[in-house]
């Protein structure tokens, strides 16, 4: 028996399938942004070299020069802060409702929010520009903000609404029996408790205002660029490398973002906010 | 002996019919009293009213002689113990113990203090940096416990604090409890479904039917002298015969008794298992007379003693508790005549 044929039998088939099938996964998943990577450091790069001709910092220090860019990068993250603070302020509270309170037609209005996910985004944004123009909101970082957060509303909801029915009566009882005020009971008790939901739809609210593109163009221009908008710009002017610059930029924070909320976020607290009770 | 808490005419209906009504209730202090009914009796009801988390229809609750029917659960000096979800799952031990403590402003030495006696006290010593996910179940009732004894609160309320843990479990915190109360004099109301539970654990037994009380008694009294036929069938096992009033005597399946309550008309007879004596009919004897006969339909052997069931034609199954000895005499199929040391009479429902 030979060798290679030796050592397929020891391992077995059915862990090579398995190694076959991750790295399949693994050259769909992180080719791409090895190339992203490649490309963003190369100074001359012609096909068909398998690799750059010359390593360079140059478009790097191209993009960062930009005054739009940088410009760009405070604007974006200072929109997704306004965005993620005025969801936090805005449906937190409606969560709680949506968990505690009894009213007619709850469930009709807690998947309402699906709405705005259920027609073509394109359709919703021209509808909105329509109406913002009217009452002077086109060109305006208001504006912008809105149009972020209505793509939002939904994970702001539901997932914190999960969370707080998670949590028992007999929990906020026994806060309220050891001498907790109601609002002491929130504070101490079901705020805590429902913090890692909260967080989740956080973290996503924040990249995905960070991402928007398509509504903040519609809104937006021309004074109003965030980073996405501006990366249109230099993908469609300059080489592909700046724009490979630009994405990793544009990716950083989404991946910081998410190593730091890795703890909170488990599938658990994400899929109990898909179920409508 | 002070009364710690009165409940006076307490009622609440809720929108599906159940609720209670009428509730009267004196509990001692220091007087262990458990509220035993099947499910939507209205226990917990009468309990969550006490602790201040159902606003009533009508009625009164006094602690200590002052009436605490308007103040909201966390104005109230009692304390509850719920079936389950007691700890806050984001605190250590520590900090769910010294919560309220911490609300009424105790020093910090003094709730360290107070926080490891009290964990002693319920036999978890050291684990004040526990977290609840680390505990099993009877561990966090314990702790429940504990962060409710801290309060020091004037009644303990307990909601069937040990359902949810197994038998074996079950059976030493009731122990546990009954040590705790002893050491520490509380007054406490106990809510169960579970009779072995009440009659091992209480001073006091108030069996509840469809939200109204059947009976206050101590356990003993329940069990021997139950008031009412629904205590009758709902407490241990019984033996129901169809009798008749015939002025001063109540007759019932060919045996007679004084009509102690001056019932009239038809009524049920009830007896335990443990009054019932069998006396085998050998084959000469005359089948025929007064008394009760029957046939041994099955022996069940129960560890110390047997349940014997006789067929008694007409009058149905009759359950005999026989202790190990006695029962060796009989055997399946035997002939039997039935007596009685004692019986109970109820007017039929």
């Amino acid at each position: 028996m030979s060798l290679v044929g030796w050592y397929f039998k020891a391992i077995g088939k059915r862990r090579i399938i398995e190694f076959i099938l991750l790295t399949v996964f693994a050259v769909f998943f992180a080719g791409p942004l090895l190339n992203l990577v490649v490309l963003a450091f190369s100074g001359q790069w012609a096909y068909p070299d398998r690799l750059p001709h010359q390593w360079s910092f140059k478009w790097w220090s191209f993009v960062m020069g930009q005054d739009d860019v940088a410009k760009s990068i405070g604007l974006s993250f200072l929109i997704a802060t306004i965005v993620t603070a005025l969801s936090i302020v805005l449906c937190v509270p409606a969560a709680y409702a949506f968990a505690r309170i009894r009213f007619p037609f709850k469930r009709v209005f807690l998947f309402s929010f699906l709405l705005t996910h259920a027609f073509p985004k394109m359709g919703l944004y021209v509808s909105i520009a329509v109406l913002f123009y009217k009452v002077g909101l086109m060109n305006t970082m208001l504006g912008v903000v809105l149009v972020h957060m209505i793509n939002v509303l939904m994970f702001m909801t539901w997932i914190p609404t999960a969370a707080f029915r998670n949590i028992q009566a007999a929990q906020e009882e026994s806060a309220r029996d050891a001498g907790a005020t109601p609002f002491r009971v929130f504070r101490s008790i079901t705020l805590p408790m429902a913090m890692p939901g909260i967080m989740v739809a956080s973290v996503f609210t924040f990249l995905n205002s960070l991402d928007e593109a398509q509504g903040t163009f519609l809104v937006g221009i021309p004074d109003i660029k965030t980073m996405p908008i501006i990366m249109y710009s230099i993908i469609a002017d300059f080489p592909s490398s700046a724009g490979a610059v630009f994405s990793i930029i544009l990716t950083a924070p989404t991946i910081i973002l998410l190593l730091a909320a890795q703890r909170l976020i488990s599938a658990d607290v994400m899929a109990s906010g898909f179920q409508v009770k | 002996m002070s009364v710690q808490l009165a409940v006076r005419g307490l009622t609440k209906r809720y929108k599906t019919g159940e609720g209670v009504s009428g509730i009267d209730l004196e509990v001692n202090k220091g007087e262990l009293v458990t509220l035993l009914g099947p499910s939507g009796c209205g226990k917990t009801t009468v309990l969550r009213g006490i602790g201040g988390f159902l606003e009533p229809d009508a009625g009164e609750i006094l602690i200590e002689g002052k009436s605490v029917t308007k103040l909201p659960p966390e104005k109230r000096p009692t304390s509850m113990v719920f079936q389950s979800y007691n700890l806050w799952p984001h605190m250590s031990v520590f900090d769910n113990l010294a919560f309220g403590l911490k609300i009424r402003g105790m020093p910090k030495a003094d709730i360290r203090s107070a926080v490891s006696d009290a964990l002693r006290l319920v036999r978890l010593p050291g684990s004040e940096k526990k977290y609840p996910t680390q505990l099993s179940g009877g561990q966090q009732q314990r702790v429940a416990l504990a962060r409710s004894l801290l309060l020091k609160p004037a009644v303990l309320l307990l909601d069937e604090p040990f359902s949810a843990l197994d038998a074996k479990l079950r059976h030493e915190m009731r122990e546990e409890l009954r040590d705790i109360q002893t050491q520490t004099g509380l007054t406490m109301v106990f809510v169960t479904h579970d009779q072995e539970e009440a009659l091992s654990l209480s001073d006091r037994i108030v069996v509840m039917n469809h939200g109204h009380i059947e009976q206050i008694a101590e356990p003993q009294r329940i069990y021997n002298e139950p008031q009412t036929l629904y205590v009758a069938r709902f407490i241990g096992k019984m033996n129901f015969l169809e009798g008749v009033v015939d002025g001063e005597r109540i007759r019932a399946a060919g045996l007679e008794w004084p009509n102690a309550k001056r019932l009239a008309g038809k009524v049920k007879v009830a007896v335990r298992p443990e009054d019932v004596g069998l006396s085998v009919i050998s084959d000469h004897q005359e089948e025929q007379g007064l008394g009760l006969t029957g046939k041994i339909k099955q022996i069940m052997i129960l560890g110390h003693y047997a349940e014997v069931s006789v067929d008694a034609d007409e009058h149905g199954t009759i359950r005999a508790f026989q202790s190990k000895e006695a029962v060796q005499r009989l055997r399946a199929g035997d002939g039997v005549r039935l007596s009685f040391a004692s019986i109970i009479a109820y007017p039929n429902d």
